[in-house]
């Protein structure tokens, strides 16, 4: 690519894009080995019992690759394909991923877009959530990283958002919602007065991208751009150490500090104004240069304590 | 089984395991012979972001110990706890802190066994039972992702046409025998037997990694799992 080129590119909305067209835009240009592609067609043996259309590759894409010349394992789920569910195949495609990076002794990269388990195959999506989150914490005993990128259109709900909680590092952008319970769970369950689901706003204050970067929850937010999500990704797989009783100590002291400082505060805000932000009101408004500007000195880090 | 009869017939000796909020803490001596830290979920409690540090507390001391004791996770639960309150604190983070510390314990030397003798679900089925290396379990309990009810909503499917077709495929309705098929549940114990006993030989076999997907294949409820897993490493293998 021509220093020209570089300059006068497009920024390209991660939130838009496809699966495969993040992974493009995320790797060395032509360095992607997909793993058990379309053409081998391994579709979900689930769906046509509820007369739903499958896909070849069951809404994941896997593979190796390299991220600036370092070889690592990427992962891709499709948020249009049943909201990026897991489901059997889906699921089982991302295990065997993490067990392969650990044979190969490689970090592995994790671009979540997911509703959740896919509830047409439930036991076997939250079976696999289990299987890939032991994974991951094998992968990351033995010293390697596994970042996650999340700010895709499903966002990253339920056992994804666990998922997400087990990776050594986050990197999210304003749509990037991460949590177990999303809006819609919470008020059928619990009543419109507990969650309003349709309060677009509210769901951002509570779950959003900007939300769990302010208080630790994720490490780092960049624009809604693939470029500024390959620079993160590049730069929070550098230089990160094993997970340790140690890491999961002061994991412990952090989220107890979590709910010590914000646990009364019923609002986003309210934690935002507690953090110590100048202008609470004003975060959601923000562009990201002006957001990092407002919160860098006052946000909780997580200090690599996840 | 209530939890007191689950513990006089676990620990007939003594114990010192109590429920505080739902919640289970302690330790005993295993059918009289063999000591274990305790932790769980009880009275279909709702796991949310205090229950869950204060488990993943009790595990880490355990772990900070110098003798490697298996830990007991005992569980009838229901799911994660679903509020505004729970997710503004980060509810993902805590589950999920829950869930490394159970494994960390296992790679530590720890058994780490669960035993499920009433309910759980969703969230709060994968950062306790499902984070163990063996899942025991009692006939009657009822592991569950979602109500038949709740699926039928989502899914926009008549209730009756899901109940017909949970009776065909154990791939998405609740229920132990499913989610046994589907191989989370190691082996469900005889209740008129002595559970110590069970529990106790369950410990002396310790897998040797996940076998999770292997023991679904065997037993048709994950038709494809396994080979999937499988065809990826030896893919990544040769590519």
């Amino acid at each position: 690519m021509s220093q020209a080129t570089t300059k006068t590119q497009r920024r390209v909305s991660w939130f838009e894009a496809t699966a495969r067209q993040r992974l493009a835009a995320l790797l060395d240009p032509g360095s992607f080995t997909e793993f058990l592609g379309p053409a081998a067609r391994e579709i979900s043996p689930h769906l046509a019992l509820f007369s739903l259309p499958a896909q070849f590759d069951d809404g994941i894409v896997i593979g190796k690759a390299k991220l600036r010349g370092h070889e690592v394992f990427a992962a891709a789920q499709e948020g249009r394909f049943m909201g990026g569910a897991f489901g059997e195949v889906h699921g089982a495609k991302l295990v065997g991923l993490l067990r392969a990076a650990k044979a190969a002794s490689r970090d592995a990269v994790l671009l979540l877009d997911t509703g959740g388990v896919r509830l047409q195959e439930a036991n076997a999506g939250e079976l696999a959530i289990s299987e890939i989150i032991r994974a991951i914490v094998d992968l990351r005993t033995g010293g390697h990283s596994v970042i996650g990128l999340i700010g895709g259109r499903a966002g990253c709900f339920g056992g994804g958002g666990i998922i997400a909680g087990c990776c050594t590092r986050l990197i999210v952008s304003e749509p990037g919602r991460i949590s177990v319970s999303g809006p819609e769970v919470i008020e059928t369950n619990r009543g419109v007065e507990e969650f309003d689901s349709q309060d677009r706003a509210l769901v951002w204050r509570t779950m959003g991208g900007k939300h769990r970067y302010l208080t630790g929850g994720a490490d780092c937010f960049v624009d809604d751009d693939t470029a500024a999500f390959r620079a993160a990704a590049i730069e929070n797989l550098a230089g990160r150490t094993p997970l340790t009783v140690s890491v999961l100590e002061a994991e412990q002291a952090r989220l107890k500090a979590r709910l010590r400082r914000f646990g009364t505060a019923k609002d986003g805000s309210e934690v935002w104004q507690a953090l110590g932000v100048t202008n609470p009101a004003s975060v959601p408004g923000m562009d990201t240069e002006e957001f990092l500007n407002a919160v860098r000195a006052v946000r909780e880090s997580a200090d690599d304590a996840r | 089984m209530t939890h007191d009869e689950l513990l006089s017939k676990l620990f007939p000796a003594s114990h010192n395991v109590i429920v505080q909020d739902g919640l289970v803490f302690g330790g005993g001596t295993l059918g009289g012979s063999q000591p274990v830290h305790v932790i769980g979920v009880a009275e279909r409690s709702f796991l949310g972001v205090e229950g869950a540090i204060a488990l993943a507390k009790h595990v880490l001391s355990a772990v900070k110990g110098t003798a490697r004791h298996p830990i007991l996770v005992l569980v009838d639960s229901r799911s994660q706890h679903m509020s505004r309150h729970d997710e503004l604190m980060g509810l993902n983070e805590f589950l999920a802190h829950l869930a490394k510390c159970l494994l960390l314990a296992a790679a530590q030397g720890h058994r780490t066994v669960a035993l499920l003798y009433g309910g759980s679900a969703a969230g709060a089925f994968i950062a306790t039972a499902l984070a163990c290396d063996t899942l025991l379990a009692l006939p009657g309990a009822n592991p569950e992702v979602m109500d038949l009810p709740s699926i039928a909503r989502v899914t926009k499917l008549p209730l009756e046409k899901l109940q017909e077709m949970a009776a065909a495929t154990p791939v998405f309705a609740p229920g132990l025998e499913n989610f046994a098929q589907t191989g989370a549940v190691a082996q469900t114990l005889d209740p008129a037997g002595d559970l110590a006993a069970q529990v106790l030989e369950a410990l002396s076999r310790p897998p040797a990694s996940d076998e999770r997907d292997r023991l679904g294949a065997e037993r048709g409820g994950r038709p494809r799992a396994a080979e999937i897993a499988t065809k990826v490493c030896r893919e990544a293998k040769t590519a």
